[in-house]
């Protein structure tokens, strides 16, 4: 089962300290030495992006920032896994790394299954 | 969270953590399957722990720390060891003094260790089967009761062939050691032709109603992509890291919602896995740098690359598939691969051209039950409006077939051909 982590936080980005890279370096190291993680990447900061949308049956584009954004997403992961049971230790272990090295940090990993695409 | 979650997180949090366990035991008890052994004892540890105390923050460290506890038992409780197990339990046991906690030992970098388990499981001295069930119960952390679903044999068939291959091992003094060099390069193959025949295994699925068994697929899969990071300088690890995954790109595409096989020229391109498909590239890409180019699995690779870089069937670059398959050919010869490059010139030249090939392959021995040969057959002959011809080559087709949904398939163009005649004469 493919699965998608979309990992989110509140407010802007800051920048993880270097043992924290450090970890997360080690961790996806591990994934991708054992098949696991397919792809990953982080995301520039959420003001140099932009926004198509669609209201009241109208196309209009907003450029970053946006005033209203409560929640940013700051990066992805793709990982090939068995289940959803693998997928969740998966995400605690990587959660953990934000308690055990950036304290007072807050915010949240979604995982999702990619819907199967076979008949 | 009731006894059964846990049951689940406990197996998750297993086959994440295994392989870092055999190999970080191995490391210590200079014995594979003991150190495999030991490990399911840290699993079952876990299985009766974790729903009294709940799952502890870092279930990875308490399986290592379960696990190495039975590794200094283990050398302990046995007092005819040898001198060099005492002098290892020696330095384990200060280990532990000196170094209580377990997250340092879990950061080593286990590639080593890995390539050396992987070998060990895959040694030539077992047989492909016995190869295979090992490989996926030491280094994918399968339970012997999955192993046997997924090969459809009863457990304690499997469990009995991981006994014996164990036994094997120990036996003749191959549990602990790690190929390096040209050696490793030869031993290569052993390994790669296991990680092969699993996902075949999960590929075709020649018996039975099953047409699709994703999970030995995906378990292949991982295990050549481990291979090819402990090991990067092989070429042709790269190359069947590529053939699988260009072959798995295509795997949602396969079967109608009925089951049925599609055939690949006739798939919905638009449902191949693209990202599948660009991890296939860069990986025969890597294979090429390195010289592999001419590899077994990179031409085979070479040439599923070609499928996946067609827009539609129509844009196949078929003379250029021939010539791999000659290549192929050349370089081992076998009558399937000249059978598939029968198909490839009868695309790129026309059914008469390919016609001659196959009706030199009919006299074939190892060809005599292999369905595809009057499939094919059939298929030239119905496109050079021989139908009658092609209906019974279809027939005969058919009754080869091991695989139900293939039977129909044939059936069905044999259908095809009759009525063709019919309407011709």
């Amino acid at each position: 089962m493919r699965f998608m982590y979309i990992v989110s936080h509140p407010g802007p980005s800051t920048n993880p300290p270097p043992e924290m890279m450090q970890a997360m370096g080690k961790l996806a190291d591990r994934e991708i030495k054992a098949g696991r993680m397919l792809d990953n990447g982080g995301l520039m900061p959420v003001e140099t992006g932009a926004r198509v949308r669609i209201a009241d049956g109208k196309l209009s584009v907003i450029d970053g920032p946006f005033v209203e954004a409560k929640e940013v997403v700051g990066g992805y992961a793709i990982f090939e896994l068995r289940d959803k049971e693998e997928a969740l230790a998966m995400a605690k272990e990587f959660m953990q790394l934000h308690l055990d090295f950036m304290p007072g940090w807050e915010g949240t990993c979604e995982l999702r299954a990619f819907a199967p695409s076979g008949p | 969270m009731t006894a059964a979650d846990i049951n689940r997180t406990v197996l998750a949090v297993w086959r994440i953590e295994q392989p870092r366990l055999i190999t970080g035991l191995s490391r210590m008890l200079r014995d594979v399957p003991l150190a495999e052994e030991l490990t399911q004892e840290a699993l079952l540890a876990a299985i009766e722990h974790w729903p009294v105390t709940g799952v502890p923050e870092k279930p990875g460290a308490w399986l290592m720390a379960a696990a190495k506890r039975r590794a200094l038992d283990h050398l302990r409780r046995d007092r005819m060891l040898a001198r060099r197990h005492a002098m290892i339990a020696l330095d384990m046991a200060q280990e532990q003094q000196a170094m209580p906690d377990w997250d340092s030992a879990l950061d080593d970098d286990i590639g080593d260790e890995l390539l050396r388990l992987i070998f060990t499981a895959c040694h030539p001295c077992l047989s492909r089967e016995a190869r295979a069930a090992l490989a996926l119960r030491m280094i994918c952390g399968l339970t012997t009761a999955e192993i046997a679903r997924a090969f459809l044999l009863p457990e304690a068939t499997i469990a009995q062939r991981i006994v014996r291959a164990k036994r094997t091992l120990s036996k003749s003094g191959l549990a602990y050691e790690t190929p390096r060099g040209e050696q490793l390069s030869a031993r290569l193959a052993s390994v790669l032709e296991v990680v092969y025949l699993i996902f075949n295994e999960g590929y075709t699925a020649a018996r039975g109603e099953q047409w699709l068994r994703p999970q030995l697929c995906d378990e292949a899969l991982r295990m050549a992509r481990v291979l090819v990071s402990i090991a990067p300088r092989e070429p042709e690890a790269h190359g069947l890291l590529a053939l699988m995954e260009l072959n798995a790109s295509r795997m949602a595409a396969r079967t109608n919602p009925a089951g049925e096989p599609i055939l690949l020229l006739e798939q919905d391109r638009a449902r191949w896995d693209q990202l599948q498909i660009r991890r296939g590239m860069q990986s025969l890409g890597r294979a090429r740098e390195l010289g592999g180019a001419g590899g077994f699995y990179a031409l085979q690779a070479a040439i599923v690359a070609c499928h996946a870089q067609a827009a539609t069937a129509d844009d196949t670059d078929w003379p250029q598939i021939a010539e791999f398959y000659a290549q192929l050919g050349a370089l081992v010869a076998s009558p399937i691969i000249e059978l598939n490059r029968a198909v490839a010139v009868g695309m790129a030249e026309g059914p008469q051209a390919a016609l001659v090939i196959v009706e030199r392959l009919a006299q074939e021995p190892a060809l005599k039950a292999y369905h595809l040969l009057p499939s094919v057959r059939g298929d030239l002959l119905y496109r050079l409006g021989r139908h009658d011809e092609a209906r019974a080559a279809f027939e005969a087709a058919a009754e080869l077939a091991g695989n139900r949904r293939e039977q129909d398939l044939l059936r069905r163009r044999a259908a095809e051909a009759a009525s063709a005649a019919v309407s011709s004469s």
